[in-house]
């Protein structure tokens, strides 16, 4: 059985990274915080740009990336007078064990003696867990997550089939999966509520899916369309093109739908694949999958997506073979090898499956190398959700 | 033509290589073999797909191992497959609101 060196944290759950996180409850105190994490080596700064309300998706996705276990150390950043204050997200984080530390701008005499006083603390931080060996652990307690965005043609075709494989394989090693993106699924809901572990599964599947369609006619998008394009590029039904993403989750029975709405933010609760309430957003469908727990991503994309993210490294897979050309910089597999029958589908899905395990025991990624930390966090509108009788 | 089966039970192909169709079809399965040899009487395209099994009128579609549609008419082995001789099951082939 192969091994992934990580850190056991206070909570018994395995980092694959050690990031000090400076965050922002809200924007307000965005630019001193990044001023913060700038010197301290391994910190990050993140935020969220939905103001300082309390809405229950911008509290989960805040507390579960700081609980994510990539992170050793949190430095909440706030400016004191937030009604989502450094104390609601303090509580929701204590129960980690990991260090916690709190500042409030409005109490330290302002940025300067606030940026000052947070600068040391991180530093403190920052040599502590420099103390910290990596250990092996097995891959069953590994999560992924799995996204795409800016397919192509090639990424129904090879990219997302392998990084399935892959998906797959982590599972049959005791390992969990989460797929995300629920307007991806639209026409297919039927194909995914069979592969549901029972009843009760199969009818939530169906719920996210049908209410993200829902969602998007009353927008004045019919999702169900299949284009002129789509069918140019070899697409026949609105089930295979769904089907395209949807297998980059690979073939597993699923185990559960992950709820990311207003009332509820659940969390796997044991191995195998799971299916979140989630974004098309590429950034923040990541950082939810994130704050449900996964430490690695892996990212297809046929045109180019070139994102990394403050939490999670992010593997980039094509395949296309012009874009892994174009963008040797930002993308780490061609899976572009399938396509000219040079490789197999199963060698390419070894290579991402090898590729999960090096990043998960500390090999950068692409984006890592080049520093990129995006965060967003993506919350529903509230009235229209309750005008859809969603909550 | 170079075509690839994406799952064993699948009963149609993808054609994988861009450029000018040629009417000679060598399909792959997942593990790179070559599982079949044949002969396309129309050109085929990127993307498209390929009759890798003969599929009777009324017979399910299998692509990435699951339904993608139902044939709406026989499929020989190396025929095009797409919008002419496939129904979804779940919306008419070119729904528009």
């Amino acid at each position: 059985m192969v091994d992934i060196y990580g850190y056991e944290r206070p909570d018994g759950k395995v980092g694959v990274r050690n990031h000090l996180l400076v965050l922002a409850p809200a924007d307000c105190s965005f630019e001193p915080a990044r001023q913060v994490a700038a010197p301290v080596e391994g910190a990050v700064a993140i935020t969220q740009f939905y103001g300082c309300a309390e809405d229950p998706m911008v509290i989960n996705a805040l507390a579960g990336a700081a609980k994510n276990p990539n992170v050793a150390g949190v430095l909440l950043f706030g400016l004191g007078c937030e009604s989502l204050s450094n104390d609601i997200l303090l509580r929701l984080l204590e129960s980690t064990g990991k260090p916690i530390e709190s500042l409030i701008i409005q109490k330290e005499g302002g940025t300067i003696s606030a940026i000052e006083k947070g600068v040391r603390i991180l530093q403190g931080m920052a040599l502590k867990i420099s103390k910290l060996k990596s250990r092996p652990f097995p891959v069953s307690k590994l999560t992924l997550a799995v996204e795409c965005g800016g397919s192509d043609a090639t990424s129904g075709l090879a990219a997302n089939p392998a990084v399935g494989r892959a998906a797959d394989m982590l599972i049959d090693n005791g390992g969990t999966v989460i797929i995300s993106e629920p307007q991806e699924m639209i026409g297919a809901q039927h194909i995914l509520a069979r592969r549901a572990i029972n009843d009760e599964v199969a009818r939530e599947v169906f719920k996210i899916i049908e209410q993200q369609e829902k969602r998007l006619l009353e927008m004045g998008v019919d999702s169900r369309f299949i284009s002129k394009g789509n069918l140019d590029g070899g697409l026949t039904t609105l089930e295979e093109k769904s089907l395209g993403a949807i297998h980059k989750g690979g073939t597993r029975p699923i185990q559960g739908v992950l709820r990311n709405d207003h009332q509820f933010f659940d969390h796997p609760t044991g191995p195998g694949l799971w299916l979140q309430d989630g974004t098309g957003w590429d950034v923040p469908s990541v950082t939810h999958m994130a704050a449900a727990g996964a430490q690695v991503a892996c990212f297809t994309s046929g045109r180019g997506s070139t994102t990394g993210h403050a939490i999670v490294p992010v593997i980039k897979i094509t395949g296309n073979p012009k874009t892994y050309n174009n963008l040797r910089d930002n993308i780490d597999i061609n899976a572009g090898t399938i396509l000219d029958g040079s490789e197999s589908l199963e060698s390419v899905a070894e290579r991402i499956y090898q590729s999960i395990i090096h990043t998960a025991s500390g090999e950068k990624t692409k984006a890592e190398a080049l520093g990129f930390k995006d965060f967003a966090v993506f919350k529903r509108d509230v009235t229209a959700e309750r005008l859809l009788g969603y909550c | 033509m170079k075509a690839i089966q994406i799952e064993t039970k699948d009963n149609v192909a993808t054609i994988t290589n861009d450029g000018a169709p040629l009417h000679e079809v060598v399909v792959f399965n997942s593990q790179g073999e070559i599982i079949l040899n044949t002969e396309s009487e129309e050109g085929i395209s990127f993307g498209h797909k390929i009759a890798i099994k003969p599929i009777e009128r009324g017979e399910m579609i299998l692509k990435y191992g699951e339904v993608i549609g139902v044939a709406s008419a026989f499929i020989a082995v190396g025929s095009w497959v797409h919008t002419h001789n496939v129904e979804s099951g779940r919306l008419p082939v070119n729904h528009r609101r």
